[in-house]
This record gives C-alpha cells, sequence and structure tokens, in this order.
C-alpha cells in the first residue's frame, strides 16, 4: 500500500517528520518498507526552492524555424514573463490563441543551472543540471518539463500541465514536495487499504482528530427505484449491493491533481469516471464499480417489458464464461460470485468488470456499483482465476458492508463535481444481510492477566475510542465497547473479541512500553527426549571419527532414487509421498533413500576434492496404507573415499579408504552407543559391490548395511571411478532402539596378561568370524582378549589356503598365570580351530 | 714414586682438559683411572715402598685419584652440555612447516546454531517437542486458526501433496497443537525444532525448505511481560549482552497480540546499512501471545490459560551472524563452505 503524504493530510494533521511517521507506523503493525520522496530535501533530487518555481502559462506561439516546437511564455512571478522553447506535444493546442493566461495553465517552471532528471536518458535516475542553449536560432535559458524528470513518476507525454492557486514563482517543493509511504498490509489491518484508514490509525495514535471526506450530495435527479431493480440470491456472499446513477455526464481527463494522486498510489489515470472509481477506492477502501447505463438499458429492452434494468448477483454457472474489461474471456470457478442480468453476466463480483457494459469515451449515463463480497469467497475466486486487481486485493482482506454506502456518496459527489451531471434522486441498496453489531466486554483485569501491566479504565476507553469503538462503563472496572463499521477482524465471541481488544490497546500503549518479566510460572514436568539425546550423540560420534555432517534436500524425484540400483527403473509416484505443486521438477517427491540425497552432494563435492567423507542423520518419508500420513523414519547415511589420511607434504597414508575403512568407522560408532552383540553378515544388494558388502547387525536385528559401492552406480552418481567410493545406510530408530547409557564397567585388571601369538592356516571359505568365534569360545574365560594381527597367503601354504596371526592375551582376574596354565588353554584353542575348522597351525 | 705419580696426575689432568668428546673422554678415564689405568696401576704398586712411605703415598694418591675423577666428572658435564647445545642446533625444526593434518569432521552449520538454540532454551526451562514433516492441512492450519481461504495463507505459500488434505508443514506451528493434546492441562514450555517448506523458487533469498525454531509457554500465568522478557533475554545470549531489541505490532494468525520482535544490526550496530536495509533492525522472530483459538483447539481454556509463542529462523540467525548472503549454501553443501565452521 502506498500512501502519499499530502493525501494523509487531507484526513489528519502530521507535525512529525516523515521518519518519525514510518517508524511510528511500522512500530504500530504498519511496516513501513519504503519512503520515496519527492523533491524534499531528503530526496535523491532535492528541488532547488530558486530555480524550480510555479510558471503560469500565459501565451503559446510557433517557432519561428521549427515546426515541432513552441515558444511559451511564462510568469513566473518576475517584473517580465520568461520565454521558453519547448517540443510538449501538450502545448500545440494553444499555439496562436494568444493571451491564454485566463485558462490558469500552471506547470513547473526549471531554471538555468537546476538539476532535473534527464527524461530523456536510457538508464532511469541520470541527472542533468540545464544549461542555457540556442536552440534553432533562439536563446533557451530555461524549461518547463515533465513528471519524469522531477522524479514524481515515470511520465513524461509532454509538459506537466496542473492547475493550481499559488502565485507564479512558489517554490515548486511547496506545492508538490511530497513523500510515499509504502508498507505492508497483514491481514489482520484490512482497514487500512485505503488512505482513510492509516489516516485514522495516526490520528489515534497521535491523540488527532479524524477529519472524513465529505461524502454530502446533490440528488436532483429522477428517481432510480423504478428504472433498476437489484437482487441478491446468495446474500451470505453479497451481503449489500448499492446504486447509484449519474446522468448526463462528459467523459474527459480528470483534473491534475488527481492523476498525480493516483499516479503517487501506484495507478494509471485513464478518464474522470474511471479515475474516480479507483480514488474512492484508494481514498475510503471501497472499491466501486461504473456501468455504461445505456448498455444495461439497451439490454434490458431485450429482456425486460417495462425497461427496467434488472441486476442480479448469483454464483456462476458451470462453465460459465464472461469477457472481462481487459478482452480477455475467462471461464468461472464455481466459487465466483457473477453480477449480472437475465440476458448474461455482466461482471465478476469484487475482482473485475465485464467488457461490454464498460465505460466508454462516449458514456453520458453511469450507474455506480458500490457492493460488499464475502472476503473468504473473493479470495477463493481471485485465486483460482489468477485475478489479481485492486478491488480484489480489498475484498479479499475484508471490506465492512456499511462502507458500501460511503462508496456510493462518494464516488457519486466526485463524479458530480468532475464530470458534471445529476444524480439520482434516491439511491437502490439492496442489503439482504446487515452484520450484527458486535459489543463486547472487556475490564481492567483482562487486561492485565494478558499484558501483566496495569491501564485504568479511563486510558484503556481512550485508546479505544481513539479507534472509533464506543465505549460504555460497566461495573467498577469494566466496559462495554461496540466496534466501528469499518472493521471485521474483530471477533464477537467473548473470549477472542476481548484478546482483538488487547491486541489494539497495546498497539496504542506501545509495545516497546511493556515491561520485561522473568516468567514465574509453574515449571512444567520435566521430560527427556531420548531420540533427540541419541540422534546429537550418534552425530558427535560420527563427526569425532572425522565425517561432515551434511543436511540435503528432503525433496528429490523417483528418477534420481533410481541410480541406487544398476539399471535401476524409478518407483511408481504411488510409492511417494508427491507434490502436486512442486516448484522446481528436480524436487516433485520426498524422499525415500537418504543415500541418495548424500551420494548427490559427495557427487558435487567430487570435483574439486578426492577427500569425501560425509553423512547425514535425517528422516525419509514412506508411505503406508494404514494412514494417510507416510512413516517418517530417521536413517543415518555415510560416504566415504579418497586417501585414508589427508593430504600432506610428508610421508602419509595416502592409500585409497576400502570397505575395511569404512566398516572401522561403523564399529567406532556402534561402540560409541554401546550396541549390544555386533556383528556383520555378507549380504546380497544390488547398489553395492557384491562380495564387499555386509548387513550391519545387533543380536538378532538388522541395522543397515555398509559396503563398497556397485561400479554402476559410482557411475551413475558421477562419483570418481578411479578409487572405492564406500557407504553405509543405518536405521537410527533401531540403532537408538538397541542403544543403551546403562551398559556395566570391568574392572581394571590387578594382574598382569601373559600375550602369546598364533598363526593358523585355514581355507579361503573360513571367515574371520568363524575364528574369532572358536578361539574365543576355547580359550574360556581366561582368555582375555584376541587381535587379528596378520594375514598371508603364499605358495608356502598352498592354493586356496591363508594364514591368519592372533594375539592371544590370558589374564585371571585373582592370580598371575603360569606357563603350563597358559599352555594348556592355549592347547585347547589350537585343538579346537583344528577340529571345528580345519585349522593347522603354522609352525 | 709420589713424584712420578704427580707428574702422572699432571699429565693426566692436562690432556683430559685438551679433550672435547665423550668418547674420547671414556678413553682418558680407561686409560688414567681404569682397572688397568696408569694411576690404578700405580696405587697397586704401593707395596713397592718402604713400609713407612706407605701411608703419606697412600693419602696423596687417593687424593690426586679423587681429584682425577671430580675433574672427569666436571668435564664429562660440560662436554654434555656442549653436545646437547650442538644436537639442539642439528635437529631445528622449521616450525612454520604446516602440522600434519588431521580429519576433522563438522557438525553442518545448521546443527550448531540449533544446537545452541536448544542449549540457551534448555537453561530457561524449554525442552525440545519435535513433530512431523508431512501433515495434515488440519494441523498445519485449521487448528491453528487458519480456515480454508483464508488470507492468512497467502502469507505461507504450500506444497501440497496428492494426497487430499496432506501438505508439507510450513511451520512447525502444527507441532504446538500436538505438544498441547499430549500434555494437556500442564503448563507447557517447549521449543520446536524442524524443518520447514514453501513453494518458492530456489534464489539467494528464499528457499523451498529451511529450518524453525518455534517455541510454546503455557500456564496460567504467562503474560506479555513475561514474553518480552524471556525473548529479550535469547536475544541477548544469542547475539550479545545488552544488545537492544525491540518489539513492535504484527499479525500471525496463530498469535494475539502478535509482534515481530528485532535486534539491533549486528553488522552496523544501528547506524544503517545495507543487511538492516537501512533500519538499523534486524528482523529475529515473531511471536505472540498465545490466540484463544488455538489454546481451545489445545485443550486449554482460555479463560484459565494464557501462554505465548515464537518463532524463528536458524538459517537466517547464521546468515546474519556470519554475514552469509546466499541462502542456498546450506543444502548445497559445499565443503569448502562447510568446512568454515
Amino acid at each position: 500500500m502506498k500512501v502519499p503524504l499530502s493525501w494523509l493530510k487531507d484526513f489528519v494533521d502530521i507535525e512529525m517528520s516523515v521518519p518519525e511517521l514510518a517508524e511510528m507506523m511500522t512500530m504500530a503493525g504498519m511496516e513501513v518498507t519504503h519512503i520515496d520522496y519527492i523533491g524534499l530535501p531528503e530526496s535523491d533530487l532535492p528541488w532547488d526552492r530558486e530555480k524550480l518555481v510555479l510558471g503560469h502559462i500565459l501565451r503559446v506561439e510557433q517557432h519561428p524555424n521549427a515546426d515541432k516546437l513552441v515558444l511559451a511564455t511564462v510568469d513566473i512571478g518576475a517584473d517580465e514573463p520568461e520565454t521558453v522553447v519547448t517540443g510538449a506535444p501538450n502545448l500545440f493546442p494553444y499555439i496562436g490563441q494568444g493571451d491564454i493566461s485566463a485558462l490558469g495553465l500552471k506547470s513547473p517552471f526549471v531554471m538555468e543551472g537546476a538539476t532535473v532528471y534527464d527524461g530523456h536518458a536510457k538508464v532511469p535516475g541520470k541527472k542533468m543540471k540545464l544549461k542555457g542553449r540556442a536552440i534553432r536560432g533562439i536563446m533557451n535559458r530555461h524549461m518547463l518539463c515533465s513528471e519524469k524528470e522531477l522524479g514524481i513518476s515515470d511520465e513524461h507525454e509532454g509538459i506537466m500541465l496542473m492547475e493550481s492557486d499559488a502565485a507564479p514563482g512558489t517554490p515548486l517543493v511547496d506545492i508538490l514536495g511530497d513523500a510515499v509511504l509504502e508498507f505492508d498490509v497483514l491481514p489482520n489491518i484490512a482497514r487500512t487499504t485505503s488512505i482513510l484508514g492509516v489516516a485514522r490509525e495516526i490520528a489515534a495514535l497521535t491523540g488527532k482528530k479524524l477529519r472524513y471526506p465529505d461524502f454530502t450530495i446533490e440528488p436532483t435527479g429522477k428517481p432510480l427505484a423504478d428504472r433498476l431493480t437489484i437482487e441478491t440470491t446468495v446474500p451470505e456472499l453479497n451481503p449489500r449491493f448499492v446504486g447509484v446513477l449519474i446522468e448526463g455526464i462528459e467523459i474527459k481527463p480528470s483534473p491534475y491533481w488527481m492523476q498525480l494522486r493516483l499516479r503517487l498510489a501506484g495507478m494509471r489515470p485513464i478518464n474522470n469516471i474511471v479515475d474516480v472509481s479507483n480514488y474512492v477506492m484508494l481514498e475510503i477502501g471501497q472499491p466501486n464499480h461504473a456501468f455504461d447505463w445505456d448498455v444495461l438499458q439497451a439490454r434490458a429492452a431485450e429482456y425486460s417489458d417495462d425497461g427496467k434494468v434488472r441486476i442480479i448477483t448469483r454464483l456462476a454457472e458451470p462453465g460459465e464464461k464472461v469477457r472481462t474489461l481487459d478482452d480477455e474471456v475467462r471461464e468461472m470457478p464455481p466459487s465466483a460470485v457473477m453480477v449480472t442480468d437475465p440476458k448474461s453476466a455482466l461482471s465478476i463480483a469484487g475482482i473485475m468488470g465485464g467488457m461490454e457494459s464498460e465505460v466508454q469515451p462516449t458514456s453520458k449515463n453511469i450507474l455506480i456499483e458500490s457492493a460488499a463480497w464475502n472476503f473468504i469467497n473473493i479470495r477463493q475466486t481471485a485465486t483460482a482465476l489468477k485475478l489479481h486487481s485492486e478491488a480484489g486485493y480489498r475484498f479479499s482482506r475484508g471490506v465492512h458492508p456499511a462502507q458500501a454506502m460511503l462508496g456510493a456518496l462518494r464516488a457519486a459527489k466526485l463524479i458530480h463535481e468532475l464530470a458534471g451531471g445529476v444524480i439520482s434522486a434516491d439511491m437502490v441498496d439492496n442489503y439482504p444481510l446487515p452484520p450484527e453489531t458486535i459489543t463486547l466486554e472487556i475490564s481492567t483485569a483482562d487486561v492485565t492477566r494478558l499484558l501483566g501491566i496495569e491501564l485504568d479504565r479511563d486510558t484503556i476507553r481512550g485508546y479505544l475510542e481513539g479507534l472509533e469503538f464506543v465505549c460504555e462503563p460497566v461495573g467498577d472496572d469494566g466496559l462495554r465497547v461496540t466496534v466501528p463499521d469499518h472493521r471485521l477482524d474483530i471477533s464477537a465471541d467473548p473470549v477472542i473479541g476481548r484478546a482483538d481488544l488487547v491486541e489494539e490497546i497495546v498497539r496504542m500503549y506501545g509495545y516497546d512500553k511493556i515491561p520485561h518479566t522473568e516468567l514465574t510460572d509453574a515449571l512444567p514436568p520435566q521430560r527427556n527426549n531420548p531420540k533427540l539425546e541419541w540422534e546429537m550423540t550418534l552425530q558427535d560420534l560420527l563427526v569425532d571419527v572425522g565425517m561432515q555432517e551434511i543436511i540435503t534436500y528432503r525433496l528429490t524425484t523417483p528418477e534420481a532414487e533410481a541410480r541406487l540400483i544398476p539399471n535401476g527403473e524409478p518407483l511408481d509416484d504411488s510409492q511417494y509421498v508427491a507434490l502436486v505443486n512442486p516448484s522446481t521438477a528436480d524436487r516433485r517427491v520426498m524422499r525415500r533413500s537418504l543415500l541418495n540425497s548424500v551420494l548427490e552432494i559427495a557427487a558435487a563435492n567430487s570435483r574439486f576434492t578426492d577427500e569425501l567423507a560425509l553423512f547425514e542423520v535425517s528422516a525419509v518419508f514412506l508411505p503406508t496404507e494404514n494412514d494417510v500420513l507416510p512413516i517418517e523414519q530417521t536413517r543415518a547415511a555415510m560416504v566415504l573415499s579418497g586417501p585414508r589420511a589427508p593430504h600432506n607434504w610428508q610421508d602419509g597414508d595416502a592409500a585409497p579408504a576400502d570397505f575395511f575403512d569404512m566398516k572401522g568407522i561403523i564399529e567406532s560408532v556402534l561402540d560409541g552407543l554401546h550396541l549390544p552383540e555386533v556383528s556383520y553378515r555378507p549380504v546380497e544388494h544390488p547398489t553395492f559391490y557384491p562380495g564387499r558388502v555386509a548387513e550391519v547387525v545387533s543380536g538378532k536385528t538388522v541395522l543397515g548395511v555398509l559396503g563398497q559401492l556397485h561400479p554402476q552406480v559410482v557411475a551413475a552418481y558421477e562419483l570418481p571411478e578411479d578409487t572405492a567410493v564406500l557407504a553405509a545406510d543405518l536405521n537410527v530408530e533401531t540403532l537408538i532402539s538397541l542403544a543403551s547409557d546403562s551398559y556395566r564397567v570391568a574392572p581394571v585388571p590387578r594382574f598382569p596378561a601373559v600375550q602369546q601369538d598364533i598363526a593358523v592356516v585355514v581355507d579361503e571359505s573360513v571367515t574371520a568370524a568363524e575364528l574369532e568365534a572358536v578361539i574365543r569360545k576355547a580359550g574360556g574365560f581366561l582368555l582375555a582378549d584376541v587381535r587379528l594381527f596378520d594375514i598371508y597367503r603364499g605358495e608356502q601354504i598352498g592354493a586356496g589356503k591363508k594364514s591368519m596371526a592372533y594375539n592371544l592375551w590370558f589374564q585371571a582376574p585373582d592370580k598371575t598365570l603360569n606357563d603350563k596354565v597358559v599352555a594348556k588353554q592355549q592347547n585347547k584353542i589350537v585343538k579346537a580351530l583344528e577340529k571345528q575348522l580345519g585349522a593347522k597351525l603354522r609352525s | 714414586m709420589l713424584n712420578q705419580l704427580e707428574q702422572l696426575a699432571q699429565k693426566a689432568l692436562a690432556e683430559l682438559n685438551a679433550i672435547a668428546d665423550s668418547k674420547s673422554l671414556t678413553g682418558w678415564h680407561i686409560q688414567y683411572l681404569g682397572k688397568k689405568g696408569e694411576i690404578t696401576l700405580m696405587l697397586r704398586r704401593v707395596g713397592e715402598l718402604p713400609r713407612e712411605e706407605r701411608p703419606a703415598f697412600g693419602k696423596r694418591a687417593n687424593e690426586l685419584k679423587r681429584e682425577l675423577e671430580a675433574a672427569h666428572d666436571r668435564r664429562a658435564a660440560e662436554i654434555k652440555a656442549q653436545e646437547m647445545e650442538k644436537a639442539f642446533a642439528e635437529n631445528a625444526l622449521d616450525v612454520t612447516l604446516p602440522g600434519r593434518p588431521v580429519r576433522r569432521g563438522h557438525l553442518h552449520p545448521s546443527t550448531q546454531v540449533l544446537r545452541r538454540i536448544y542449549q540457551i532454551w534448555a537453561e530457561m526451562g524449554f525442552q525440545v517437542y519435535r513433530a512431523r514433516d508431512v501433515e495434515t492441512d488440519e494441523y498445519n492450519f485449521q487448528l491453528l486458526n487458519i480456515p480454508p481461504h483464508h488470507p492468512a495463507r497467502e502469507m505461507q505459500d504450500t506444497f501440497y501433496t496428492t494426497t487430499d488434505g496432506v501438505l508439507l508443514r510450513t511451520h512447525t506451528s502444527p507441532g504446538q497443537i500436538h505438544a498441547m493434546h499430549e500434555y494437556a492441562p500442564d503448563p507447557v514450555r517447549i521449543i520446536l525444532p524442524g524443518m520447514c517448506y514453501r513453494h518458492e523458487q530456489i534464489t539467494a533469498r528464499s528457499e523451498i525448505q529451511f529450518h524453525q525454531v518455534e517455541g510454546l509457554a503455557i500456564g496460567r500465568n504467562i503474560r506479555m511481560t513475561d514474553l518480552k522478557g524471556t525473548l529479550t533475554a535469547f536475544a541477548q545470549r544469542l547475539f550479545g549482552e545488552n544488545k537492544p531489541t525491540r518489539f513492535r505490532a504484527s499479525y500471525f494468525p496463530f498469535t494475539e497480540p502478535s509482534a515481530e520482535m528485532d535486534v539491533q544490526c549486528i553488522i552496523c550496530g544501528g547506524k544503517g546499512c545495507k543487511t538492516c536495509k537501512y533500519t538499523g533492525w534486524l528482523e529475529i522472530l515473531g511471536c505472540g501471545m498465545v490466540h484463544p483459538t488455538v489454546l481451545r483447539n489445545g485443550g486449554y481454556d482460555p479463560e484459565i490459560y494464557t501462554g505465548f509463542a515464537f518463532g524463528m529462523g536458524p538459517e537466517r540467525i547464521t546468515m546474519l551472524k556470519h554475514g552469509i548472503e546466499d541462502i542456498r549454501y546450506f543444502w548445497g553443501n559445499d565443503l569448502r563452505f562447510l568446512r568454515q565452521f
């Protein structure tokens, strides 16, 4: 909403500076986002008081040497008038008319040395300093200028021709200097979509009196009621419809002051009738529409015996179409309310007029529609039509039906003033559903309960009356408050309405004046949040082993996730939480796989680094048949690739990470979570390199999978193909259900351990897990620890065989073990290995 | 013989002083004082002397031996010190060479700021409550006092799913209703972090997903003064003690009265700059007293209970704190960005 300061001052006195005004509006819920200064000292182009003055055009002559130039004689309040050369087309009509001073044509006069914008510059905002020069043989020192050259608007068709009571020579800044404040209209403050609405807020905030526009009319025309009927078939959607007729008008441009105000407020002047309609909407917030009455009458001749115009408002018929005044044929959504006559639709109620009945330059008689519409319905229709008009903007935020009459009166008055004609003797006011007057009760205690401050009744009353609420004392500390008829945002519910009133009270009191206190209310029961706490532990453990956390888009495509399977086909959209209205094609379903997201980021980073160690702990979304909402499952996905140790200027471990690096990370993390009985089982999984993938298991529960990515998957993601890419994908919820913070801690041994080494030769098919299990079982409780320290394959031990060498630590809790006992235990282990796994002790 | 001994001792001392390394020193010790050293051997020859000369010789011989031992130890210490000095000089490192890198993981910047927010609120008794990303229209809008087609819906462009009435949450507020249903009539003090989604174009300034942290306090005696005091305490812990804040009127459908809290611009200190759009203030969070309709929908009687609620964007806070101008960095996850945190 753009608010010219000069217009605002029609309705309220403003003594503070523009920045102070903007600050006050911002604090009271009208956040000023931009201030456009025009000619004032704060402006980008301050108008020189001496060199930019009001001129009065006395005479216009043809330039003796140029067809397209004229000489204008201008009174600027000096002893002698000045003459300027100009090519302004809007002065041509006055050539050779002699003394035209009686016409009162005023225009800004720019003297040599003044700075204005270059009206011809391609780059906006380019300034120029006016210098005198001869034009076709006539010296020209000064100029008459356009709004563009003064920074008022982009208007550059000819020079500004304005009416003004000010004396020639008056500094222009005193006449046209202005500031336009632009602010965001929040949904609860729809009453400020008008200059009057903003002025009312300012009056209340500053304690000034609000001046209303003049609504008095002289209805000297013929009665309307016997020529027009109005019928509203759905009063909930159209509670009021006011019609007033002005006959014998003359369509012409509106006066300069009105055109300027419309432009400053962001609208384009058209002609006096359309401009008045827009002006009234901007001024008091009531959108209204002008019909060509003769068109309506001509149509009535076809449907009515007595020639009476019948206006009917109704819901659109299925598939109903209308040609709107922007010359588009539009099909109506079912929600659309139409203004019609028995023949067909005339306009889309509250949103846009129809082409056929639009005011034409030749129109003589005008019917003004000023109506009330349901704001939810208008918003629904405007959204469905994707049609956003100034009228729709206001109606979709809510305009109180009481305003309809004011709109009709104000429009009739201004049309009569600017276009002549006579106003019909009566108005047709069809008001089937007047809203109930809302009355609420509020006490000083209510205010204290919500705000924590003590305000006396008179103060509260003062604030509310400033906003035109009618207040009447009740009991010792209460008020009965009647809501004024320009507001729809105050609820009739006694509790909600009271909260609405408290908001008005605190806006007037000032949010900034509310003191600060600490919460003294009872503390709620304190609860643990194990899921969050474990997730944080998991993140920390992964970071501890050098993994970088990432957070990725949860939206993806089935095609993207299909890359996880070599030659994989995308799953059907029905397997996903899919969007109806994605904003970009590559983010149209909620992911099922976290690993896909992590691999995408790894691939993106691989373009500039070979050191990849990434993880994410986040949700995937799995639709289920039992619920409209999907299962949201938290997973942890990891990717690892590149040198084991970071690149270094010295010798480091530059060998590429392999399966066992990824496994080491998983082992370390699961150890940190104290998961019981962790094991790893070979498994088949299409995403991974066959034979280099394992299921991660705790007890009998599968937690997820880890492995080296399948070469085709690596290629599909455009990951590095010259080194192994390792990945893991775990179900965090399962992980957390098994994690424990109440694990037991063993005492530190008091007696020394005895270390022995053994090496056994086994078949390749025997796994490390099998060997260790046999060793541990046979070693019994005296075997404190086992560690594989070497694997050897070679001719010495034969093909299809491998030698596995272990450190064994023997230890007793209550004594130092002697060699005999150790030898006995070790022998047991060797025997068990021989018997169960066909192992041979390597000498 | 005593003279011989004295001369030998003199010779030994002279040689000792000329020795400059520990190896020669060991040789010297063997030569004179070792088991078969010249001094040792001479001492053994005491028996060759007449009986009456033996005590004097023995006494002097022992004195000389101790002196030589002492001189040796002194010389040994000197040589060791010299040799250490020499080694130091030879072993000096270029300490400006880079350290051997350790692969360090980092938490994502959003996780870091979220944890900081959790921590501050936890100390004020607010616990974390999380809820789902995919929500119903009822919880995301209707129960929060945003009926269908209400103009407030324009404030939040929504992603709808192919299932009727199911959408991606536009804010973490639906969690407020879930929490109220779970806890009523207990008092509530929670924060609600989570990923939210808006139908936007992805640009430097707008994203389709972003984190939000909302807060909710409900009780029998919670007032707007508490809201201001609590949120100011939070802002000053996050942005710096004594950092001025201001509250101005605003609108959210689920609170009334509603406010925006601004913090004095952390870039320009309030003078006005590009970041604060020359206002001197940064919009940090929206807040207000819980709307009676929302209290009712959550199972709390608004005539008995009051509450306040607030919401903020962790990514925006991170961007302001670290001068980040492109919100796409967060989900772009470029390591050159992430490693700076």
